[in-house]
């Protein structure tokens, strides 16, 4: 019989051979999910505004992908979450005062020409939720910088308008920031649950922390990148940070701006860092040095989002750079 | 290059759409992004590189039976600092205003690759109605993609065109500043490389 002597050839096929349940769509979802906590804690501190900033956001981050794809006649990929995760994450990287046409613009951005015109998921060099905020930070510098303080009451429309911690600290010093929230554990205090002005999901470093132990659990993100990133941001705080050497508050500069949203859920995207753990470590550092440089003695008070993009043009040569040596491959000796 | 000879009209419009300066050769980028914040000064611009890019193919043209094909080098380039020394006067006694602002970019069109490319390659090998024409169409070619990006860039980034106030609001800022000039060349570029393959059935810019 041919068919059964068909059936009985061995089968052979390149590898993979055997297949996890992860995809994509699984890990894209997971990180969404792990970014709910600070989400809610967002709409908590800045009540609808939240909602509806990051709504928009996400809303136009799938749109144009949708479009885009439909229009040049590919699949669509709008299943796999990662243009949900692109909006959402710049959602809550935007301050809650813009009005509407911000995130759409960013979204847009971040999609269509950070994403897309790059060759899609997996294809992009930067990463396209800061690349959208980068474009906006320097389209509308002034809407882009007016902070909201948190009222923690839902139905407040009216809202006052501050300084984030980091701006107050670059602007006036610490005295005047200490003036304003107390002492030192005070400070502290509001830093961790997020009482304080800032982007939209940015405050609270308890809701990330949950969101980022959720990751770690399930083996999405490994300490490589952000644990050297938030070291050498508290070393150089420490040392550099203060008035003399080694006099700085290393906390303060932790738990503010964005360092905990861009170390744990931004600077460990698969695409944008390098691969190899070695490479991961430099990666961390070199973000964390370029934020503290930006953060102390640059023009902007905060430097995680240029720092990460910097670090992300140098993701393919610290990836070529580490490449480990082929098994039993000699060292070419040098004439 | 193709040896075939062209009509006068083919070679104005090869040098406007098939071989446009910085669309298609991607060369001369760098006054295509420093000086197109706004229509005004990419006209400028545009206008004084049509201007010495015409005379200097008119001349290398008239005199390449007297260049010694050892030195036509410098010869070229003292015929071009020629024509821009002419067009940087003029513009600096006629349009002061507009000189003020892009004086330095006049000047260095000595520099310009594709000037100097047009007269060593075509220029000296041709008679002068063809190179006069080659010029002006390379001219008119530069001319309308300084054009085009200027009036994009500075609509989008200002909300003006020729310094009118066109739409109100907030422009996108970084449309005018030197970040917005690469994203306004690259899109540009792709956009008129996908005309190029969707309706003429060409290979684009990087398929030559």
């Amino acid at each position: 019989m041919a068919t059964e002597a068909e059936a009985r050839k061995l089968v052979v096929s390149v590898s993979p051979h055997a297949r996890g349940d992860e995809t994509v769509g699984r890990i894209m979802w997971s990180v969404n999910l792990a970014l709910l906590p600070a989400f809610i804690m967002s709409v908590y501190y800045f009540g609808p505004r939240a909602i509806y900033v990051t709504g928009l956001c996400i809303l136009a981050a799938v749109l144009s992908e949708h479009i885009y794809q439909t229009s040049l006649k590919k699949p669509t990929t709008i299943g796999d979450g990662s243009a949900f995760l692109t909006g959402l994450l710049l959602g809550l990287n935007l301050p809650p005062s813009v009005p509407f046409y911000v995130p759409i613009v960013g979204s847009v951005v971040a999609i269509i020409i950070t994403k897309l015109l790059f060759g899609g998921l997996g294809y992009n060099v930067f990463n396209p939720a800061l690349i959208g905020r980068a474009f906006l930070l320097i389209s509308f510098p002034k809407l882009m910088t007016i902070w909201f303080a948190p009222t923690a009451k839902f139905v407040a429309m009216d809202a006052m308008t501050t300084a984030t911690p980091l701006g107050i600290l670059k602007e006036e010093g610490i005295v005047k920031l200490m003036e304003i929230f107390g002492d030192k554990t005070d400070l502290y205090m509001s830093l961790l649950v997020g009482n304080r002005a800032g982007s939209l999901g940015e405050t609270s470093v308890i809701a990330l922390l949950i969101g980022a132990a959720f990751l770690f659990y399930r083996g999405y993100i490994t300490w490589h990148v952000p644990v050297p990133f938030l070291a050498t941001v508290g070393l150089m705080a420490w040392v550099f940070g203060g008035e003399g050497y080694f006099t700085g508050d290393p906390v303060i500069h932790l738990l503010s701006g964005g360092l905990m949203l861009g170390a744990f859920f931004m600077a460990t995207d698969y695409v944008t860092c390098p691969s190899i753990r070695k490479g991961q470590i430099i990666f961390g550092i070199g973000c964390g040095v370029i934020t503290m440089l930006i953060r102390l003695k640059g023009g902007f008070p905060e430097g995680v989002m240029f720092a990460i993009l910097l670090m992300n043009c140098f993701s393919p040569l610290i990836d070529r750079s580490f490449k480990p040596k082929m098994f039993g491959a000699v060292k070419e000796q040098k004439a | 290059m193709s040896l075939k000879p062209k009509s006068n009209w083919e070679l104005i419009k090869n040098g406007m759409f098939g071989e446009n300066t910085i669309f298609r050769m991607a060369i001369s980028l760098c006054p295509s992004i420093a000086v197109t914040n706004g229509m005004k000064n990419g006209m400028a611009l545009g206008i004084a590189v049509m201007f010495v890019q015409t005379m200097v193919n008119a001349t290398v043209s008239l005199m390449r039976k007297f260049i010694h094909p050892k030195i036509r080098i410098p010869i070229f380039m003292l015929i071009i600092a020629g024509y821009v020394t002419i067009i940087d006067m003029l513009m600096a006694t006629y349009a002061r205003p507009i000189y003020k602002e892009i004086g330095l970019y006049i000047q260095i069109i000595v520099a310009f690759a594709s000037i100097f490319a047009r007269a060593e390659v075509f220029a000296n090998k041709n008679k002068l109605v063809p190179a006069i024409c080659d010029g002006l169409g390379m001219g008119i070619g530069f001319l309308l993609a300084m054009l085009v990006i200027s009036f994009f860039r500075e609509l989008l980034g200002k909300g003006e065109l020729f310094g009118y106030s066109i739409i109100a609001g907030n422009p996108l800022l970084i449309m005018v500043l030197p970040a917005g000039g690469f994203l306004a060349v690259g899109l540009l570029m792709g956009f008129f490389n996908w005309i190029d393959m969707r309706f003429f059935g060409g290979k684009g810019a990087s398929g030559v």
